[in-house]
């Protein structure tokens, strides 16, 4: 079967309740934390409470005083890894500290609460240096990174920027900022180690099980055979499980000293904001240049954020720009800040997110300046085709979102002017905004399928599940690739005892391990035909698809929001949002659905309420809990409508579907921003949005 | 969590003697402040004294047409309470602006007076804070204080008192009944939240084994109109950056009477005596409810984050006493 | 290491423990009784992932001191399946897909079910317009403000207000 070829079946398409349904509202789907090991114990982690030095001594002698406390590690003592070329993960090889929170060692105790304590009066005493954690755009030290995060370039440049932008007639330079974000899972990364004889299994939260068996078997000096990597059930990554953190090999390093029995380590809520990840601030630049017509002639975006001094990591903020509107003249570039601070990883759609914040207000503001509707003038300037690849777009209907998105919301005879509309002690407006995410496919998934006999299937692939329906999903995918019903299919996901998923991320679960599950469908009909003996088996690999190389393949997607804002108070209440995709084929509607709301959501959060405050005195985020760092609650969503348009796009994958998972947080802060402008006349360009900014 | 001793006194004078005892013990009711703090070991107590069961869960109708609160029903049965609800709609409204219904279903009226700040400097024992070791040094006035005093702050410390329920038993003048080893005391709500001066590390004026028993409401006409305004940053589950507490009666467009409370403001609730002494007689309309507003806040010191708490307070209180002076 | 012996009945069934007088009902459930259906997302209150009915209200299970509460009746998400059928309100979740990552589930559950004795006994909100109503009507914005203790990172709010809405209709049927 050709991935040219759609495929069209029984069970893609329909509103499956999820699999893991009945567990999850039961409470018995076990997370990491909750599967049963014999006899375990707990760990409580040491940080550093400097942000830069060494450790000059550590005194553990009252803890290890203490009844119940089994070992203290540090890198006084801790056993060697083999494989220390990531400063992230290399940890407890030596007394430097890199930033403050670091992992300076553990207590391992019989009970939590005696290991949360001892930790407590573990007393370290420090070198310290002076550290460096400020990010500002005027740095004479800031740095160009070889490539930006998923390997794209740093810089582009196309035309003659500058000539272009002098000469337009219309010109907007302003710069825009987002904050520091943590992904904040509920569910806190965890990881039971339990090691047996040389063999080691570890109970993760982690999008990816198979990626982290690859990158903690090496650090070990283990063949990646030794190693087991167990996550059936995920509470949450968005990002942060992606790439595997400390806590695994810290869990680790303390089970293997210990010997014997499993050790437990789930991070505090307060761990969570120094070592898990985070979305770095970004500071951005934007320049449009417009004629009279409303054309684009001119784009600029220009990058500042932060990276650590241990590891780079450089979020593609820009990388939306590249592709998103018709322009002459276009320049994009990163510049890092390379700051004693942890590392800053994925945080849902690393690099669109709070690059299309930036772009979308920008626009917003350009079309004003040029007296037009700020649809019209996103349709004005849709390109022909993806000017970061010079290809043809396999599908391309931004334009259809925006007007079948106008259409539902009631935008037609929208009054412009801002602060015109009020209802009682509301100021009431509405914005928009676009948002691309691309189709991505990672390579190295396999999938073994075996008749169970009984007409059932054993579909078998070491996905994860973080709450985006993969259990679900991959079943009625399944279904259909063989040909059978939903209920003759067994799916095993969540362990690499069974074969290589590339990571949950980048919104590519579906493309990928979909057409692997076609690949091997076929393969298996082709050898064992359509009456299978129970324990026939096949196991295929993710088919290459040829037509990556004539099209780019994006989602996207048009995003509405009303806002009322507090005249008295600058308090902001989005009673609205309705956010319509061109995302190629649905595979569940009911997930599908969720998935939207889902990042919608987080987008008002980003608009509104996020912001990791850290203290530069110290080198530290300050409000570290979920009472501080404020995340959306229940009473801060209105109603979110989602629909989606017909699309069909026989090049993307069998499927002819394109990843959902993050284009929903994609487009949406900046539609939130943009109708907080329209509502009080006040345009806040830093997130979050926050009543200080607007009260007067 | 240090380890600790659990006990279960027999009664209230048991109680009070266990802790007599005890320099290093401390009560237990809810337990949704202490235990919070205790797991980050910011209070170490040996001992706890559990009063949950002791002192009275009723509320009751006092002789003198007040109304007597016990200091151990919890947040949600007081604000559900009919007697509170329809003549003191502003307590009611204000426990219900707080925490969640989870928390409000645990703790109790004692406990929610005395609750800690939430100053993220207090809450982080990796930084300085006065309020905790006293002489360490404030990182709150040069730092993160977005949420921190404009009002009464000290050059020690420039935390804020977290709780609603407090500021509009402060409007309504309540009386706060303790019982302590050196017997019986009743005291007027604004003399137990201490300002900070240079003795950060004391939050009220009970001395140490002091148990708070119940609360008095006196009887107070003028609470039937009246509400309670939070604004924070979002739309539930959060502290307070400003609110008002406030009661008004107006007769033929004069103000006869107003009680005005301040929440997020300073470390107690803010008895807004200023504003209401400029307002008691005059017309009530938004010109003079802005004017009193600005009046009191006159002695306003921002930090450098906080400046907007002033207009923000402004309009709050003058939009409260609008709404007050138009919906009766 | 002090401890107390304590009684705990658990969805019904009867449990007698010697418990460290620092362990919370949460950790009482989850690593002494093998009940981890209510989370820990922040042991401090912030979250909701605990929720547990104790003594038929809801609570958050992180901040109640398991020797403080001998004798405690609780029910969890685990608990709330009578004779093996999923409770109406864990139906409703299911049908209106009011989950995503599962993490808050069962303590949005249980504090559903809880919130919906609340407005039973007439139980006011910050949202309710006259506090001293006799009645409380149920609408989005009641079932919003009433489950804001319940954080979602995933953003299932949306599907969660009808999950409830619809379990509130079909309990006002019965």
């Amino acid at each position: 079967m050709s991935t040219t070829t759609r495929v069209s079946g029984r069970a893609i398409g329909t509103p499956l309740d999820r699999i893991d349904g009945p567990q999850k509202v039961t409470g018995t789907a076990p997370y990491a934390y909750e599967h049963h090991v014999e006899n375990p114990l707990y760990l409580y982690p040491l940080h550093s409470d400097v942000a830069r030095g060494r450790v000059a001594r550590i005194d553990a002698s009252a803890a290890e005083a203490l009844p119940g406390v089994v070992l203290v590690i540090t890198h006084e003592n801790a056993p060697r890894l083999a494989d220390t070329s990531d400063k992230e993960l290399a940890i407890l090889q030596s007394d430097e500290v890199a930033f403050r929170g670091q992992y300076l060692g553990a207590v391992v105790a019989e009970t939590f609460e005696i290991a949360r304590h001892a930790a407590q009066i573990v007393e370290i005493s420090y070198d310290e240096e002076p550290h460096d954690v400020a990010l500002r755009a005027d740095r004479d030290d800031l740095y160009t990174p070889d490539q930006v995060s998923g390997g794209f370039p740093t810089d582009t440049e196309e035309g003659d920027f500058d000539e272009a932008f002098s000469s337009a007639a219309v010109k907007l330079d302003e710069t825009y900022a987002t904050p520091m974000e943590h992904n904040n899972p509920m569910e806190p990364h965890t990881t039971v180690a339990v090691w047996e004889g040389g063999d080691l299994t570890l109970y993760e939260s982690t999008q990816g099980p198979h990626p982290v068996r690859a990158t903690v078997a090496p650090i070990f000096g283990l063949d990646p055979s030794r190693v087991r990597v167990v996550a059936p059930y995920v509470g949450g990554g968005f990002g942060s499980k992606g790439l595997p953190h400390a806590n695994s090999i810290l869990a680790a390093l303390a089970a293997r000293k210990v010997e014997g029995r499993p050790v437990k380590f789930a991070l505090t809520r307060q761990q969570m904001f120094s070592c898990v990840g985070y979305r770095t601030p970004t500071i951005q630049r934007i320049r449009l240049g417009a004629d009279e017509d409303g054309r684009l002639t001119a784009i600029s975006h220009e990058v500042v954020e932060q990276t650590a001094k241990i590891k780079e990591f450089a979020e593609q903020t820009a990388i939306a720009t590249r592709t998103m509107y018709a322009t002459g003249s276009r320049r994009t570039t990163h510049r890092l800040a390379a700051l004693d601070v942890p590392v800053p990883s994925w945080m849902r759609a690393p690099g669109e997110c709070p690059g299309m914040y930036a772009l979308e207000a920008a626009m917003d503001e350009i079309a004003i300046k040029c007296n037009l509707d700020p649809v019209e003038f996103r349709i004005r300037n849709e390109p022909e085709i993806d000017a970061e690849t010079g290809l043809p777009y396999s599908s391309r209907n931004l334009v259809a979102c925006l007007r079948e998105g106008a259409r539902r919301f009631g935008w037609e005879g929208r009054d412009p002017t801002p602060r015109a509309r009020r209802e009682g002690r509301w100021l009431v407006g509405t914005g928009v905004a676009s948002a691309t995410y691309p189709v991505g496919r990672l390579p190295g998934s396999r999938v073994r399928i075996r008749c169970e006999g009984d007409g059932r299937y054993a579909v078998e692939i070491g996905a994860a599940d973080i709450g985006t329906g993969t259990w679900t999903a991959l079943t009625q995918i399944s279904a259909d690739a063989l040909d059978v019903g939903v209920e003759a299919i067994d799916l095993k996901i969540g362990d690499t005892n069974v074969p290589f998923a590339s990571v949950e991320g980048g919104s590519s679960g579906i493309t990928t391990w979909g057409s692997t599950i076609f690949e091997a469908a076929r393969a298996f009909r082709e050898q064992h035909g359509q009456d299978p003996s129970e324990g026939d088996e096949v196991e295929a690999g993710m088919p290459a698809n040829p037509e990556t190389e004539n099209y780019a393949m994006h989602a996207f997607g048009a995003y509405f929001v009303e806002a009322r804002v507090d005249a008295d108070t600058g308090e902001v209440r989005v009673p609205r949002m309705t956010g319509v995709f061109a995302v190629g084929n649905i595979i569940n509607p009911k997930t599908a659905r969720s998935q939207f709301i889902g990042g919608m959501t987080m987008g008002l959060g980003m608009a509104l309420h996020e912001e990791s405050v850290v203290d530069e005195r110290f080198g530290h985020v300050v409000n570290h809990d979920f009472a501080e760092y404020h995340i959306p609650t229940n009473a801060d969503v209105g109603e979110i409508y989602i629909a989606w348009i017909e699309e069909e796009d026989p090049y993307v994958n069998p499927m002819g579907s394109k990843g959902i998972g993050e284009i929903g947080i994609v487009g949406s802060s900046a539609a939130v921003a943009n109708a907080v402008y329209h509502a009080s006349g006040i345009r806040v360009r830093d997130l979050p949005i926050t009543p200080d900014k607007l009260v007067q | 969590m240090k380890p600790y001793h659990y006990e279960q006194a027999r009664d209230i004078p048991g109680a009070v003697a266990a802790l007599a005892e005890q320099p290093n013990a401390k009560y237990l009711a809810g337990g949704t402040n202490l235990v919070d703090l205790m797991k980050l070991e910011i209070m170490t107590p040996d001992v706890l004294v559990d009063v949950r069961r002791l002192t009275s869960d009723r509320i009751e109708e006092t002789e003198d047409g007040g109304v007597r609160i016990g200091a151990a029903v919890t947040n949600s049965d007081l604000a559900a309470d009919r007697t509170i609800r329809s003549r003191y709609p502003v307590l009611s409204q204000a426990l219900l602006s707080g925490a969640s219904g989870q928390l409000r279903n645990l703790a109790t009226t004692g406990g929610n007076l005395l609750q800690r700040t939430r100053c993220v400097y207090f809450y982080d024992t990796t930084t300085p804070c006065n309020k905790r070791e006293p002489g360490s040094g404030c990182p709150a006035i040069e730092g993160h204080n977005k949420d921190h005093a404009i009002l009464g702050a000290s050059e020690h410390c420039v935390a804020t008192h977290p709780s609603d329920m407090a500021v509009a038993m402060t409007a309504l003048e309540a009386f706060v009944n303790v019982h302590g080893p050196d017997g019986e005391r009743r005291i007027p709500i604004e003399d137990l939240h201490r300002l900070p001066g240079d003795e950060p590390e004391r939050d009220t004026t009970l001395e140490h084994g002091e148990l708070i028993t119940a609360v008095d409401l006196p009887p107070l006409d003028l609470a039937y109109n009246s509400k309670y305004r939070k604004v924070r940053e979002r739309a539930s589950y959060a502290f307070a950056l400003v609110s008002v507490a406030a009661a008004l009666d107006v007769e033929d467009g004069v103000v006869r009477d107003v009680r005005l409370a301040l929440g997020g403001v300073a470390h107690k609730p803010w008895r807004a005596t200023k504003a209401e002494e400029a307002l008691r007689g005059e017309p009530a309309g938004e010109e003079n409810f802005r004017a009193a507003a600005e009046i009191e806040l006159e002695d306003a010191r921002p930090l450098r984050e906080n400046a907007f708490k002033v207009p923000l307070a402004r309009n709050v209180i003058t939009r409260t006493l609008l709404e007050l002076s138009e919906e009766r | 290491m002090n401890e107390e012996e304590i009684m705990l009945r658990v969805d019904g069934e009867e449990h007698r423990l010697i418990v460290d007088t620092r362990t919370t009902l949460l950790d009482a459930l989850r690593e002494r009784l093998g009940n981890t259906s209510p989370k820990k997302g922040c042991d401090h209150g912030q979250c909701g992932a605990c929720t547990v009915l104790l003594d038929g209200r809801r609570a958050n299970s992180c901040l109640a001191l398991a020797v403080a509460h001998d004798g405690a009746e609780i029910v969890t998400a685990e608990g709330l399946a009578e004779n093996g059928d999923l409770h109406p309100m864990q139906r409703s979740f299911i049908e209106h897909d009011g989950y995503q990552c599962g993490y808050c589930t069962p303590g949005q559950i249980v504090s559903a079910v809880g919130m919906l004795d609340e407005v039973e006994a007439g139980w006011p909100s910050h949202v309710t317009g006259d506090v001293s109503a006799e009645e409380i009507s149920l609408s989005d914005a009641e079932i919003r403000e009433r489950m804001s203790g319940n954080l979602c990172r995933c953003g299932a709010y949306a599907n969660i207000v009808p999950a409830i809405r619809e379990a509130a209709e079909e309990r006002a049927r019965r």
